[in-house]
């Protein structure tokens, strides 16, 4: 651990700093960013809390927040204090600005440095940043925590792969920080020029910034002879260095002495029992140049109940498995297709690939989950078929909490898409 | 042991004739096609000279093939010619997962195929004074290479 003093304080400790921390930037807010100003007025609620139970009381904050005090309408630091700016562009092609302070950026190294140390990355090691350098946060934020670390650190930022593996063989690199699918590439171009990645020094990866698998996970430890840990972060509320993994590789850790995590049903927005899955919920206790408050990050999430082994205090959630732009409601109840996409990749002899089609009979909706069938099963027996299928729809209807149809189909049936897959279609309206 | 595909077949129109036409446009001829379905998909089962081959032509079409290994067993084409090979498994001790049959045209001997998961059946038949057949018996096997 990096910082044990915070790490792996009692959860008792921890609350009261939450607590104290959550004032002070409640009031920091409510002074000096008018939208926030209004936004409390408006709730009729105080910018004070006695206790964390009174956090559901706190107005939310949306990225069309953000987009419409753009550029610096949401800052809570005086011009001057500011030092660094980062943006995200968005899918609305309008992008959103946040800025840091001295203070910020300190903390945001001590930050990703915990990160890399979860890892299991030391002074010791070297490490390869191959995040984009730029306004994407994830560059420079995994540059400064492992320089903060005292590691070799290479900003040799994405791109240009031969170099990488070049430098990844000539630099000795222990570390590696990239996308998920970045480390895939760089593994294949690794393969092409005859570079032999496990002979290598290599043994550990940071990979975030985008949603994985444990599929996933599987083929980038075995390709590239790492460790994978997924890391969390979103430059509304830091960039890299809100949740990591640690070794036991089960579940994020959030930094919860200076994050504040909620789960939300995304529809009545009223919190969920921890293990529940809904929308994760930020409210950042420490920024200066920009905190926000209660920040819907419209990523699906869990928190995993009990402690983990490792010793951190900090609780963990699980690995984004979705945006609730997505959720379904079926009969009542919230579904998100990435649930069911956990679900296949924990099965054998089923692929990732499905598809949901919601259809209609009488005043009932139905839901039917076509799933392919893996290329490389026994197709022999109809017996162990209708077995497969029997398992894939009573594990899905457990996951889901509703029930369902599934009818297995055609490996490489289902319609593959170069961006965002078509995981649902909706016939109710055509019956 | 002889090799037989197993392809799986979404219950749809249409579909097992791609299947057959994939089969037939790369020259390979089928000796027996057998379907077991249930109400949403089928597999079907088919000896057909080149068995490899064909997985990888159904592959590449988009179909999903696999290749199981079973028994052909020739028996005089006469009444209780069957039961008497399934009785000298039962005996044995040895289930059948699934059969089917064919007759050799002129040859006045019926092919028996049977998928037996557990033990040697081929010493059973044997010792029960039955033909197991080779593949070259039965279809052209694919290119050693």
């Amino acid at each position: 651990m990096f910082q044990p003093q915070w790490e792996a304080m009692s959860r008792e400790k921890l609350e009261a700093v939450q607590v104290e921390r959550l004032n002070a930037v409640l009031t920091r807010v409510y002074e000096r960013v008018p939208f926030y100003t209004r936004a409390f007025d408006e709730h009729g609620v105080r910018p004070q809390v006695a206790s964390l139970d009174d956090v559901g009381q706190l107005p939310f904050t949306v990225k069309d927040d953000l987009r419409s005090n753009y550029p610096y309408g949401m800052f809570a630091a005086p011009r001057r204090d500011i030092v660094r700016v980062h943006a995200s562009s968005g899918t609305t092609g309008q992008i959103t600005v946040v800025g840091y302070t001295q203070t910020d950026i300190d903390n945001w190294a001590d930050l990703m440095a915990r990160t890399l140390a979860s890892a299991g990355a030391t002074a010791d090691d070297v490490v390869q940043v191959a995040y984009g350098y730029g306004l994407f946060t994830g560059g420079l934020g995994v540059h400064y925590g492992a320089e903060r670390l005292g590691a070799i650190t290479i900003p040799i930022s994405g791109g240009n792969t031969k170099r990488q593996v070049q430098v990844l063989q000539d630099f000795g690199t222990t570390v590696l920080a990239c996308t998920p699918s970045y480390s895939l590439l760089l593994a294949e171009t690794a393969e092409e020029m005859g570079v032999d990645l496990s002979s290598l020094p290599l043994r550990a990866g940071v990979f975030g910034a985008e949603p994985w698998s444990e599929n996933m996970r599987a083929q980038i430890e075995q390709k590239l002879s790492v460790t994978a840990i997924d890391i969390y972060g979103l430059s509304e509320v830091l960039g890299p260095g809100v949740a990591s993994e640690c070794s036991e590789q089960h579940g994020l850790h959030v930094n919860e002495d200076h994050f504040l995590i909620e789960i939300v049903d995304p529809e009545t927005l009223q919190p969920v029992e921890d293990g529940e899955y809904g929308e994760v919920v930020f409210t950042t206790l420490t920024k200066e140049g920009i905190p926000v408050i209660r920040y819907r990050t419209r990523d699906i999430s869990r928190i995993i109940p009990g402690e983990c082994p490792c010793g951190r205090v900090f609780r963990r959630m699980e690995r984004v498995s979705g945006r609730s732009d997505d959720m379904l409601i079926i009969r009542g109840v919230n579904v998100f297709p990435s649930q069911i996409e956990q679900v296949l990749t924990g099965i054998e002899g089923v692929a990732p690939h499905y598809q949901v089609i919601l259809g209609r009979k009488g005043s009932m909706d139905t839901v039917d989950v076509h799933v392919e069938v893996a290329a490389d099963t026994e197709f022999d027996e109809i017996r162990e078929l209708e077995e497969l299928q029997r398992r894939v729809r009573s594990e899905i209807q457990s996951a889901l909490a509703v029930s369902i149809g599934v009818r297995l189909v055609e490996p490489r049936s289902i319609e593959r898409s170069e961006g965002k897959a078509r995981r649902v279609v909706d016939q109710r309206g055509d019956a | 042991m002889i090799e037989q595909l197993s392809v799986f077949l979404e219950n749809q129109p249409g579909r097992l004739a791609q299947a057959c036409r994939t089969l037939g446009n790369a020259g390979i001829n089928m000796r027996a096609l057998m379907v077991a379905d249930t109400e949403q998909f089928g597999v079907v089962r088919v000896i057909c000279d080149r068995p490899n081959t064909a997985k990888t032509v159904l592959e590449a079409a988009g179909f999903g093939v696999s290749v199981t290994g079973v028994y052909a067993v020739e028996t005089p084409d006469r009444p209780g010619g069957l039961a008497d090979v399934l009785e000298a498994l039962g005996t044995a001790g040895l289930n059948v997962e699934y059969a089917y049959c064919f007759l050799e045209p002129g040859e006045n001997a019926a092919v028996n195929v049977l998928k037996i998961d557990e033990g040697d059946a081929r010493d059973v038949l044997e010792a029960a004074g039955y033909r197991v057949l080779r593949p070259e018996d039965l279809y052209e096997p694919d290119d050693p290479s």
